[in-house]
């Protein structure tokens, strides 16, 4: 019955999905040992019960004004300063920019062992062991922690949402701790200019590669994405041709994403881009050429113009959402 | 300054992966070895800083001899020494508190490394080096600049949001690919970059405390169809269909 801490990311006053993936798998491991789920922020005045639903027996809240946007200093601080309280012989975290972030920090000041990335958990011993992808997912490894306490960051998506349990409850607890005289603060925060998730973190991803063309006509990807709500990702190739920036770039030097649907235009399937992307629950190709490597990992292909058959993809789609 | 670079040498992303026999690692016979593509924007960065302000750029890496040669790479791009740990990585913390130790011995004003090296995709040592000295660090940073021990710098999370960021001096900042262009080493570069120096540094144990195993090829995703159809709309019909009668994701 491992004590299990987790790092729970949250947006807009509510747990992110991610978040309630993990305390979920937490609920599993722990076997009725103690789950319990941190929450760090300022103002934090939104509705944590979903963490409960899933899994969480207790729910700490950090409130401090230092805490209003992600800082390492600060939130190692703080959520470092759980770990040592508690004791916890697992912590999760996402692993999301952030999550992967202070995990490091918090890992090395606690002299605990990290596994970031993991794509599968399962009970060892009295805690866990991991598999987690190498080279982008090129090849995959089972991690094994000796440290007293294990720290794992997990892929979103990777084990799913179980059924929320709504006779389930967890008073929040506060948790005071002080972020410290920070060396390094955030003075600013720029919103994006969409309002869609993170590649790491979308259900859904449509890609566009060097048949793309120019920037201008990734507006049709960005109209297939809206009509199924996805975000939209790009191949280096079409990266590295000032088509897209790289935030949106998908692959073995960008990022590695793991959604339920992946629809690849105009992406000829390069090894780097494979090894991004190749864990997609399920791959949709569209390209002209019938050789390209991208239809060997391809669930569903169409040889054939993107700039056809995207535009005719989108109205489909949005006539049989209605 | 005195500025510090962090390097570490990767196979090339080209690189097929093949697992060796017993599953303890990859078979590196044909693999070509270079600097982790992040790291190059740390040194870069690193050089712009010498040449806006003086200074010395100081090159780290751990790894086998071979890994000399990524030290030799930043040394032709225009750094000044390297110091090299002679080992094999092993698990992150190991490769942290023995690069913590070296980095720690160079009093220096300012540490730049990758995001993440593409190889074990750890996304670890830079910040946990910097754990260890008790500096400050920001990751991932998309714009730098240095104005009197002072550092501006950018950094995008999740969903494209960035965080405007600065922090005193001396810091870790790992580097992502938007942040500069890196510079490629000229022939007379690489002549000098084998007259200057590379200290091999002896660093005491650190006890792993993450065991790596079971070496393996993810399996085969199954190949799918190709949708066959007379025009397109018959065949993005036929798509969607699938997709939702089969896939069902829609």
């Amino acid at each position: 019955m491992p004590n299990i801490l987790v790092y729970c990311e949250h947006q807009d006053g509510a747990p992110k999905k991610a978040a309630l993936e993990i305390v979920g798998k937490a609920a599993e491991l722990a076997a009725g040992g103690d789950v319990v789920a941190a929450v760090l922020g300022s103002g934090l005045d939104g509705d944590f019960a979903a963490l409960a639903q899933h899994g969480a027996t207790r729910i700490l809240k950090a409130d401090d004004g230092a805490l209003g946007s992600y800082q390492p200093e600060a939130y190692a601080a703080v959520f470092g300063a759980m770990v040592a309280e508690l004791s916890p012989r697992i912590v999760l975290a996402t692993s999301s920019p952030d999550g992967k972030d202070l995990m490091a920090r918090v890992a090395a000041r606690a002299k605990g062992g990290l596994a970031t990335d993991c794509i599968e958990l399962r009970a060892a011993g009295d805690g866990a062991q991991a598999t987690r992808p190498i080279f982008a997912g090129k090849a995959l490894v089972d991690v094994d922690i000796n440290s007293a306490t294990q720290f794992f960051t997990c892929r979103p998506n990777s084990f799913g949402l179980g059924e929320a349990d709504a006779g389930k409850s967890a008073a929040a607890e506060s948790f005071a701790a002080a972020p410290g005289d920070l060396r390094s603060r955030v003075v600013d925060v720029v919103a994006a200019a969409s309002d869609k998730p993170d590649l790491t973190e979308a259900e859904r991803i449509v890609s566009g590669g060097r048949a793309m063309g120019n920037a201008e006509n990734f507006a049709i990807l960005d109209e297939l994405a809206d009509v199924i709500g996805a975000t939209v990702g790009a191949s280096r190739a079409a990266v590295d041709a000032g088509y897209a920036h790289h935030p949106m770039q998908v692959g073995q030097t960008g990022k590695t994403v793991n959604p339920v649907m992946y629809i690849a235009c105009g992406i000829s399937g390069a090894i780097q881009h494979l090894a991004g992307m190749r864990t997609s629950k399920v791959i949709v190709a569209v390209n002209k050429d019938a050789e390209a490597p991208i239809f060997g990992k391809a669930s569903y292909g169409i040889v054939g113009d993107l700039f056809e058959v995207v535009p005719e993809l989108s109205k489909q789609l949005k006539a049989a959402l209605e | 300054m005195k500025i510090g670079v962090l390097v570490k040498q990767v196979p090339d992303t080209e690189s097929k992966i093949r697992i060796n026999g017993d599953g303890s690692g990859i078979e590196t016979g044909d693999i070509k070895w270079v600097m982790n593509p992040y790291d190059e924007y740390a040194v870069e960065e690193a050089l712009k800083l010498k040449q806006a302000g003086g200074g010395e750029v100081v090159v780290f890496s751990l790894g086998p001899d071979r890994a000399q040669e990524a030290i030799r790479t930043a040394l032709a791009m225009g750094a000044e020494r390297g110091v090299h740990v002679v080992e094999e990585p092993m698990e992150p913390w190991v490769t942290s508190a023995k690069l913590a130790e070296v980095v720690g011995k160079e009093e220096l004003d300012i540490l730049f490394a990758g995001k993440q090296a593409i190889d074990d995709d750890a996304v670890q040592v830079p910040v946990m080096v910097a754990e260890l000295l008790d500096w400050p660090h920001v990751s991932a940073i998309t714009t730098f600049e240095h104005d009197g021990g002072v550092v501006k710098a950018n950094r995008v999370v999740g969903g494209g949001v960035t965080m405007v960021t600065e922090t005193q001096l001396p810091g870790v900042f790992t580097c992502d690919k938007a942040l500069n262009e890196p510079r490629y080493a000229s022939l007379p570069g690489i002549m000098k970059a084998r007259r200057k120096p590379i200290a091999k540094a002896d660093v005491g144990g650190a006890d792993a405390l993450v065991a790596v195993s079971n070496y393996r090829l993810p399996s085969e995703r199954p190949a799918g169809q190709i949708i066959e159809g007379e025009t397109v709309e018959e065949k993005v019909a036929e798509l969607v269909r699938l997709l939702r009668e089969e896939a069902k994701v829609i």
